[in-house]
């Protein structure tokens, strides 16, 4: 979240599109309900009636993955009527800036598309430059090639009937959603969205997250209280977890993991760092080279040095171009080249998209290591349905670990609040916590590598891994110190622009990532964590103070807020060029002539208007403003709409591409793909319910949740179950071209047919909370032995939002 | 006779509990139960209260654990009503957390391990699981070692072993996860987040 949780009281109008959160996120609807009772406007938009819905001033349903080709008309009626927050525009966000000449784009592909590689060639996709390196810019946005006029020229296509006749929403709908919305883009209005897996469960799902950015900045709804792009994600910590990136693709902070091509440090630090000669951008990723050190620090502390380029050899190289995902975990696994599998906390047997190739993959594992508070799917694979065990080689482990309340340390919400939890009771039998767990099966490795040696045993026998008390428990404080970072020599650090000297001492700890050395002074686990814990030792993560000193409920001393307890990102752009408040009645920051008053600021430096020492806003980009021309993403640097990889229809309405031409095609044989095909006919969508948490791992074993929600449905339209012959509370069988899931009708009015391109489209929808390991009696299995092996072209997380199925009585 | 809430603690307190209250020749049945209901509020009240935070979804609710300090069970867990976000209120996954506890009779508490083509799970201890854990781990990753890749780059990684997991685990947990899996030089690490 750019925001947090309670700022959602501060909206206006809050859109709630790909998440159904009264009943997936119980707690921050009371939130949105806040804002309803000021007289905030809640529009839901999703392909089914629910709860959400229920409490929302209107629903609207669109057919799955048409997310878009919606939010996209928004665009064009945007810019069309003129609703966009010009002032905001104009200094916060490049419209002004210039798109490079050979750049195109022409009936669904941008300039520089492989087809053969399915990837595109981003040479194309630049700002142009002046002879200082300096982005040029039209502030008059009437360059045909400025950002602005592209941006208006590549939506002007997505007008109402196309629009309306893609997802299959009413041009009525559409307006009266787009109109409400836009009313957003004044000074003295927020509007907000919260998304969850509605959004990112597509093969266009980092795109629908842009598409949406892109309205936000338009209306000038970033950085703002009541604003921001808000993420409810759906795991206690998934956000700590990913800021740890236990990911193939980044380190602890976000930083880049090594490809091959870059075989030392200094090439590495060349291409991660980047440059900007605009003296206003404070580019503060200027920085990398200090982050980046200081975690390598963290591991090998003394035996990293500088002739050694701080151990940088040592860690492990991705092939370039290759990814390393879930799915192509799963994918190496069923071609058996993944021959060992640690599996921590996680049901990827249930999980993991087309279960039936994940669970064959499980079974040539040679070895497997669960560590839970339960048993299941995975863990117990080697008797699941059709798998005789006496014919199984895999030597399988299941460690039992303590649950959450039954150790300490710290936990990050989707609003990046890190709260400290306390450890109530000892953990049952031989249980202990998961860290422990880990440091012991590593220490027990690198003894093995100590007396045998080994490949690259450096990397090993050097790691800094003393994390165990005195009494041979772990020492969570210890760990979360090494987080936030500490100074390995006596260091001055001297700030030139104050004109001030600091002394630290040798094995003080850091006050933030501020003052993180690139010369190896300092270790920091993790720079984002930085000032989680104070110089003097004092733990902010712990910190529960109850003050509200703007009335905003930023709540600044309860917990600690990454980074630097900032709580709404971006948040200059919440003023004017002069640091003037947009809106004075939702005051977040304010400059005061010297300094900024509020909330944390993104950075110390004045408003932009003082040409000399003044920033722009957005400090991690590396031109200081909002992306509406956003040349990172793998499809194009503009949002497009795209089908599924399974839809309903042969042809994408809107070009000759039908789906996303950057999405990579997974090629086993167990990779079957049925779209438009008439044995396949009918829509299907998946989402959890309140009782259950994602597989259902931890609550299926928890009786009162179960007898709430006992077994695996399929949630039908009452047209279609008409038209099948399909009774509420009947047992049936839905189908897709790669597995079966037997389950309970239910018979609704929440879905209703969609009319699209000329034809009725139904959609069904199911839970994925189940497997067949418990309850003991249920014929229930997952939900995702239907669904395809394909993802997002950035992210390669799995589309299980949008794919096809059949429904059938048995 | 009518036993008000005052007037029966103070009771209680002098003739030492409810043992005794019998020899007045009442019928107690009623104030039995009262007594019980009392034990736990009292229980509740003298008990060590632990705050921890739900590990459901990601809105991070505070919950207080009621401990009883003989024993040192959690015998009450409910909302954290001073928390800023949850404001004691929880959902329904929320609301059952004590079923997450040692109450739960589903919960793993021994070692457990599957020999290869075993049937069963047989109960080891922890010595075994990790002495044997760090032999397959060290055996595997030393046979498929990639020192070079076909271009001739150094890359020093293991390509045979997955590590899937957690973002269920406190962030602590997490980064010696991140960097465990680094130093053994895996690629294939994955989680949640992706999913």
């Amino acid at each position: 979240m750019t925001n947090h949780y309670c700022d959602l009281k501060n909206a206006d109008v809050i859109l709630i599109m790909g998440s159904n959160a009264a009943e997936h996120h119980p707690i921050a609807f009371k939130w949105i309900l806040r804002a309803k009772e000021k007289g905030a406007t809640i529009i839901h938009v999703d392909p089914r009636y629910t709860r959400t819905s229920a409490r929302c001033d209107f629903h609207v349903p669109l057919r799955s993955g048409t997310d878009i080709a919606f939010l996209g008309g928004m665009i064009n009626y945007i810019i069309e009527n003129k609703k966009y927050f010009k002032d905001y525009v104009l200094n916060y966000t490049n419209a002004s800036f210039i798109v490079g000449e050979d750049y195109y784009f022409k009936d669904g592909l941008f300039s520089g598309y492989d087809a053969k590689k399915r990837k595109y060639d981003k040479a194309t996709w630049v700002l142009e430059k002046d002879g200082s390196g300096i982005p040029k810019r039209d502030m008059s946005l009437t360059h045909p090639r400025s950002v602005f006029q592209m941006m208006k020229k590549h939506y002007s296509r997505y007008t109402l009937d196309k629009v309306s006749s893609i997802t299959g929403v009413s041009k009525e709908n559409l307006l009266k959603v787009y109109e409400i919305y836009a009313s957003t883009g004044v000074p003295d209005k927020a509007g907000t969205e919260c998304y969850a897996l509605g959004w990112t469960h597509h093969t266009t799902g980092s795109q629908n997250i842009r598409t949406m950015s892109i309205i936000q900045l338009l209306l000038g709804n970033m950085g703002i209280a009541g604003g921001g792009i808000n993420a409810l994600r759906g795991e206690p910590n998934v956000q700590g977890s990913t800021d740890h990136c236990i990911l193939y693709g980044n380190l602890p902070g976000y930083l880049k993991m090594l490809p091959a091509s870059l075989d030392t440090m200094e090439k590495y630090l060349h291409k991660y760092t980047p440059e900007s000669k605009d003296p206003q951008s404070a580019n503060y990723y200027s920085n990398y080279p200090k982050f980046f050190v200081s975690f390598l620090k963290s591991l090998w502390e003394e035996k990293a040095t500088k002739e050694n380029e701080f151990g940088y050899s040592w860690l492990p190289k991705m092939e370039d171009g290759k990814h390393y995902s879930t799915m192509h975990m799963f994918d190496a696994m069923y071609a058996g080249k993944v021959k060992g599998f640690f599996c921590i906390g996680a049901d990827p047997a249930v999980s993991t998209p087309n279960s039936n190739k994940v669970r064959k993959a499980l079974q040539n594992l040679d070895w497997l290591v669960g560590e839970n508070i339960f048993n299941n799917e995975t863990y117990e694979f080697w008797r699941g349905p059709g798998i005789d065990p006496t014919k199984n080689k895999t030597e399988c482990f299941l460690l039992p670990a303590a649950a959450t309340m039954e150790k300490e340390g710290s936990q990050s919400n989707s609003g990046r609040w890190v709260q400290w939890k306390y450890k109530a009771a000892e953990a049952p039998g031989d249980a202990i916590p998961v860290g422990e767990i880990e440091i012991k099966i590593m220490a027990a490795v690198k003894k093995l590598y100590e007396k045998e040696g080994g490949p690259n045993a450096e990397a090993i026998v050097n790691l800094k891994w003393d994390y165990l008390d005195s009494k041979g428990h772990f020492d969570v404080i210890k760990v979360a110190k090494r987080i936030n970072g500490v100074f390995l020599e006596d260091t001055v650090i001297e700030d030139k622009a104050k004109k001030t000297k600091t002394e630290f001492k040798k094995g003080q700890l850091v006050p933030g990532f501020g003052n993180l050395q690139a010369d190896g002074k300092t270790a920091c686990g993790n720079w984002i964590i930085s000032g989680s814990y104070t110089a003097d030792g004092i733990n902010k993560m712990q910190a529960r103070g109850k003050e509200d000193p703007t009335g905003l409920g930023l709540f600044p001393n309860w917990s600690f807020a990454w980074p630097v307890n900032r709580r709404i990102l971006y948040n200059r752009a919440s003023c004017d060029v002069n640091g003037k408040p947009y809106n004075p009645k939702r005051k977040l920051l304010e400059w005061t002539g010297d300094k900024w008053v509020g909330d944390v600021p993104d950075g110390p430096w004045p408003p932009q208007a003082d040409k000399q020492k003044g920033k722009y806003p957005f400090i991690m980009q590396k031109d200081g403003l909002g992306a509406l021309f956003g040349p990172g993403m793998a499809e194009g640097p503009f949002p497009e709409h795209y089908e599924p990889l399974e839809g309903p229809l042969e042809k994408n309405p809107l070009s000759s591409q039908r789906m996303n031409p950057a999405a990579e095609i997974f090629k086993s044989d167990m990779d079957k793909v049925a779209n438009a095909s008439e044995k396949f006919p009918y829509v299907c969508t998946t989402y959890s319910c309140t009782e259950h948490w994602c597989t259902g791992a931890l609550t299926r074993w928890q009786a009162w949740l179960l007898e709430m929600q006992p077994e695996l449905y399929v949630e039908i339209g009452d047209e279609l179950a008409k038209e099948k012959g399909i009774k509420n509370g009947e047992r049936i069988k839905v189908s897709s071209i790669r597995g079966e899931a037997p389950c309970i009708a239910m018979v609704t009015k929440r879905f209703k047919p969609f009319h699209v391109e000329g034809k009725t489209v139904h959609q069904v929808g199911m839970p994925f909370n189940y497997g067949w390991l418990f309850p003991k009696d249920s014929t229930s299995d997952s939900t995702n032995m239907l669904t395809p092996t394909v993802g997002d072209a950035n992210t390669f997380c799995p589309e299980y939002k949008a794919f096809m199925v059949n429904v059938e009585k048995l | 006779m009518q036993i008000t809430r005052r007037g029966f603690l103070t009771m209680t307190g002098a003739v030492g509990g409810g043992v005794a209250l019998s020899s007045l020749g009442l019928n107690l049945n009623p104030t039995r139960a009262y007594a019980d209901e009392l034990g736990k509020m009292d229980r509740i009240k003298i008990a060590k209260q632990v705050t921890t935070i739900c590990c459901y979804c990601s809105v991070g609710c505070g919950l207080v654990c009621s401990v009883d300090k003989a024993t040192g069970k959690i015998f009450n867990i409910e909302g954290d009503a001073d928390h800023p976000i949850n404001e004691g209120s929880l959902c329904a996954k929320g609301a059952g957390f004590f079923d997450l506890t040692e109450a739960n009779k589903h919960r793993l508490t021994k070692v457990l391990y599957r020999k290869p083509y075993g049937t069963e799970w047989e109960e080891k201890d922890w010595d075994f699981a990790l002495s044997r854990i760090a032999r397959l781990v060290k055996d595997t990753r030393d046979k498929n070692f990639i020192k070079r890749n076909d271009k001739g780059e150094l890359v020093n990684r293991c390509e045979a072993i997955g590590h899937y997991g957690s973002s269920n685990i406190d962030n602590e947990e997490c980064w010696l996860v991140s960097v465990k899996s680094r130093a053994l030089g895996l690629v294939y690490i994955d989680h949640q987040a992706r999913v």
